[in-house]
């Protein structure tokens, strides 16, 4: 099988292959964890066994305190989430557009997109109190900057042709910033978007390892207090889980909104 | 000729020198174009050909002089002069009947439009997709296309704003040969129908000739005019892609690449190539001797 495209580079490879290898990948983490922590070699202390965390899983789904711990994540997830969508994207469409906005707010961005949110931790407390304002400004403080500066960027890449030519047919600016500009840099800032909301997590552990007291975060965090390994695996588990479902629903809503893309 | 066309286009001393470079792009360009004419641009690369048109289609101002669209000064880009670019200017998230009927959702066509008005600019799409032979596609995206196709469709898309003046950036650049030859025929076709002014920017001489009535010849640096040729060929609607191998065709082919070569440094490069030829030649001559010399 020399002709075989699996193995020749950017090789071409079936839907049904692709999920079988992702299957296989996943399963070898999940054997090797089980064998490595079924062998005795580790202390469960460290590293509990696959089977604890299930118990643990469901034992935490038992108390009825499981869906509560999500549905509040990701409701600050969105809330600070939504608010960086509904501020980067139409300051990055004037930053990306015109050269005198981009020169007042593209530096101050990128400076302040160098500032550790995390840092932000004490003052946001300070400002706005521990509620559930607090979880949500520094998930905006750790998305927002970065969104505008990749959004504007998203705008930047429109072909100028296309401008160009929208111009020549009679647009004035206000068109070919709503008509042309915005509708050729959407599947871009979908994937911007798309993107920051992995980040958008990262915050939410931080808000909620901090200062809260609901939240897969704070589970985590109560669960060191009792050295309760197995809970902590079934909080990053989580996470990674709910990461992984809106990232494909982004995907997926890829896919729909934008069918001449991925048209041939 | 006929009885004097009125003037469409006028290019005053005419000059465009960039930010940062201490040649002009331009230098005193004086142009006229006739209502109804259709003129090439041509010349070595780097001659300013494309940055005339994109002064004529106001996407750069000019730095001395000016261009008038019947005697009023070109301030900015408008849908007078509709432009076909090389490339990338479709709107790839609208189906081929969208980007034709883009203009029609820009106020500056619909502002004053009246019912009759919108009727015959919905007849008019369809007119434009059939003559275009897009007639079977209207319904497919830009990137389900071939180039010549989309190429077709920019064109479409330009005459649907009912332009004075049809402003083409090397429209075939990126087509193959063969493709580029049915477009040919495609605009001498429209051009006998629309009566278009169209001002041609292109790098094929064959191109120019065939299409032009008359090819105006750009020398660099500074860009400048360096001479005009008006073509003495049959009417669009007589010319043959045949005509190409005639020798009055390939005579007048001959006149205009004789320039570009002159003004653009090619016939010294080429001087220089043949003077290094005959050198080599002279080398080799002594090697060749004692071989000889052996039989």
């Amino acid at each position: 099988m020399a002709a075989d495209p699996l193995w020749s580079i950017r090789g071409t490879l079936g839907g049904a292959r692709y999920l079988a290898i992702a299957g296989v990948g996943f399963a070898s983490l999940l054997g090797g964890w089980w064998l490595l922590a079924g062998s005795g070699l580790v202390d469960p202390v460290f590293l509990p066994t696959p089977t604890a965390v299930a118990r643990r899983l469901l034992g935490w789904y038992a108390d009825g305190s499981l869906f509560a711990d999500i549905k509040i994540s990701i409701g600050r997830v969105l809330g600070g989430f939504g608010l960086a969508v509904l501020m980067a994207v139409p300051l990055g469409i004037y930053i990306g557009s015109f050269r005198p906005v981009q020169a007042f707010f593209e530096p101050l961005m990128e400076f302040a997109r160098y500032l550790p949110a995390v840092a932000f931790v004490p003052l946001v407390l300070l400002w706005v109190g521990i509620g559930e304002g607090a979880k949500i400004t520094l998930i905006w403080i750790g998305t927002f900057f970065q969104m505008v500066l990749m959004v504007s960027d998203n705008i930047r890449q429109v072909p100028m042709a296309q401008i160009e030519a929208a111009q020549t047919l009679g647009a004035n600016r206000g068109e070919v910033v709503s008509l042309v500009v915005f509708k050729s840099a959407l599947p871009g800032i979908v994937d911007t978007l798309r993107v920051t909301l992995g980040w958008a997590w990262t915050y939410l552990v931080v808000a909620e390892l901090v200062a809260a007291n609901s939240g897969i975060g704070y589970a985590i965090l109560r669960a060191q207090r009792f050295l309760q390994t197995d809970k902590i695996f079934v909080g990053i588990l989580l996470i990674g889980l709910l990461g992984l479902l809106m990232d494909q629903s982004f995907r997926l809503l890829h896919r729909r909104a934008f069918p001449w893309l991925h048209l041939r | 000729m006929n009885p004097a066309p009125a003037t469409c286009i006028r290019i005053e001393r005419l000059g465009k020198t960039f930010r940062g470079q201490s040649t002009p792009t331009l230098q005193a360009i004086d142009l006229a174009v006739a209502e109804g004419e259709f003129v090439a641009l041509v010349g070595a690369s780097g001659c300013g050909k494309s940055t005339l048109l994109r002064l004529i289609a106001g996407l750069e101002a000019p730095s001395e002089g000016q261009v008038c669209l019947d005697d009023r000064p070109v301030q900015g880009p408008g849908c007078d002069r509709a432009v076909v670019f090389q490339d990338y200017s479709l709107y790839p998230w609208l189906n081929v009947l969208e980007n034709v009927r883009f203009c029609r959702s820009l106020r500056a066509h619909t502002r004053d439009a009246s019912e009759s008005e919108v009727n015959s600019a919905v007849e008019r799409a369809y007119a434009l997709l059939e003559l275009m032979g897009l007639d079977e596609v209207r319904t497919r995206y830009p990137n389900q296309l071939s180039g010549g196709m989309r190429q077709r469709v920019a064109i479409a898309r330009a005459l649907m704003a009912q332009p004075r003046v049809l402003l083409m950036d090397e429209p075939f650049g990126a087509l193959d040969a063969q493709t580029r030859e049915v477009m040919h025929e495609l605009i001498l076709r429209l051009f006998e129908i629309e009566r278009s002014t169209i001002v041609f920017v292109t790098h094929d001489v064959e191109e120019a000739v065939y299409l032009a009535d008359r090819v105006v010849v750009l020398a660099p640096q500074p860009g400048r005019i360096d001479s005009i040729h008006p073509v003495a060929l049959p009417p669009p609607g007589a010319r043959h892609p045949d005509l190409k191998l005639a020798a009055d065709f390939l005579h007048q082919k001959k006149i205009v690449l004789d320039r570009i070569r002159a003004t653009s440094g090619v016939q010294r490069d080429l001087d220089k190539l043949s003077r290094l030829a005959e050198l080599s030649r002279r080398d080799r001559r002594p090697d060749t001797k004692p071989t000889a010399g052996n039989h």
